[in-house]
């Protein structure tokens, strides 16, 4: 691929462009990855297809918070537009702008709701979404755990979710060392 | 104040001591956290470090789900504003992204040389599948929680079962659950709740 030109107008742009997404990622920014995906690969060409996917996977496979992939996005439009320090900054100013308005939101209405947690609207809000919240943290698990296909030949991962279910829900063994073992059996058994 | 505090331990319970505490717990706290750091965040902040109950805890994340943002993000952001006000939420923020920020950028970098070894994506694929039933199990560990919850079992289980179903079977977009189903919990609680 030969070097991206990107101009400081268009920087702008991206980093604009993910402030935007940042207010609409409403229970989490993964909700917003198709609109990426039409934004960077389709639409500017920015980062292609692998890029993209593997910006994904590998934010996955990192420890941290999954919005990192918006990091690992902007790094390669900086590595496509010349690599160095341009994907470092990439890096850094698509994770601020994807951040910034949401945390801010996140700051008053944390404050504000903690200020008045006992007023009756704030202690409904409360109870009336924690038994939907607890089936959508189910429903995400089981939705990961079928990411790569739900056909019969996908036993061994499913197999390797749902014994790690039962060990997280029942003992109290490190994640570390589930983490590693996953990774283990994946290397010789998945590839 | 007129309501009954429901949270007797509220006053001696372990809290986070200063912004450095902040800092390296939600460090230590992202730094486990592979494929995501809910799962974490519930063990170290719950189990561990007791700076919120169970309930607390699903309470807080639903106030961070319904706002726009990164779940764990705003629940470190919310915690630390809490404790610390906006310097709280900046060292839980920061601490929650600074070292995992390095730790993939190093990734991605390596990830450049060794992609095309298939071990290397059969083990991305295992550790996966382990982070999955984190997860499910996190969401698992919940439930018991809810026994206090205002709207009873049998329609704490039925929206629990119905939000379950519509993301992981019908793939419902989640926006649409949160408001449906959040939203009739949230008017059954309403009117049980005595104003």
């Amino acid at each position: 691929m030969s070097p991206l030109l990107m101009s400081a107008a268009d920087w702008l742009q991206l980093v604009l462009h993910f402030a935007t997404l940042s207010l609409l990622g409403i229970g989490g920014a993964i909700t917003t990855l198709p609109d990426m995906h039409r934004y960077l690969v389709d639409r500017q060409l920015w980062l292609s297809d692998a890029q993209f996917n593997a910006s994904v996977a590998l934010a996955q496979a990192a420890p941290g918070p999954n919005i990192l992939f918006v990091a690992l996005m902007g790094w390669h439009v900086g590595l496509n537009a010349g690599g160095g320090w341009l994907a470092l900054m990439g890096a850094i100013i698509t994770l601020a702008g994807i951040l910034l308005p949401s945390s801010i939101i996140a700051y008053s209405g944390g404050q504000w709701s903690h200020r008045n947690r006992e007023l009756r609207a704030v202690r409904a809000f409360k109870a009336g979404l924690a038994p939907t919240v607890i089936g959508l943290l189910i429903a995400t698990g089981t939705v990961l755990a079928t990411a790569s296909g739900s056909t019969l030949d996908q036993w061994p991962v499913w197999l390797i979710a749902a014994v790690s279910t039962l060990i997280v829900w029942r003992t109290k063994v490190h994640i570390l060392w589930l983490l590693g073992t996953g990774a283990l059996i994946g290397a010789f058994f998945l590839a | 104040m007129s309501y009954e505090d429901t949270r007797p331990d509220a006053l001696d319970r372990p809290r986070p001591r200063s912004l450095a505490d902040l800092f390296l717990s939600f460090s230590w706290l992202a730094l486990q956290g592979f494929g995501g750091v809910l799962a974490v965040a519930q063990r170290e902040l719950v189990e561990k470090k007791r700076w919120l109950t169970r309930e607390e805890f699903t309470e807080e994340w639903a106030v961070a789900q319904i706002m726009p943002g990164p779940n764990v993000i705003n629940m470190a952001i919310m915690l630390g504003g809490r404790h610390f006000g906006w310097r709280g939420g900046v060292a839980a923020l920061a601490g929650m992204l600074s070292a995992p920020l390095l730790i993939t950028l190093c990734l991605a970098v390596v990830y450049g040389q060794l992609s095309q070894y298939p071990a290397v994506a059969g083990a991305l694929r295992g550790m996966g599948a382990v982070s999955a039933g984190l997860i499910t199990a996190t969401g698992i560990k919940l439930i018991p929680g809810l026994r206090k919850n205002v709207l009873g079992p049998v329609v704490c289980i039925s929206l629990g079962l119905a939000a379950l179903l519509a993301v992981a079977w019908l793939r419902l977009p989640l926006v649409w659950v949160l408001l449906v189903l959040g939203g009739i919990g949230m008017g059954l609680a309403y009117r049980r709740l005595s104003p």
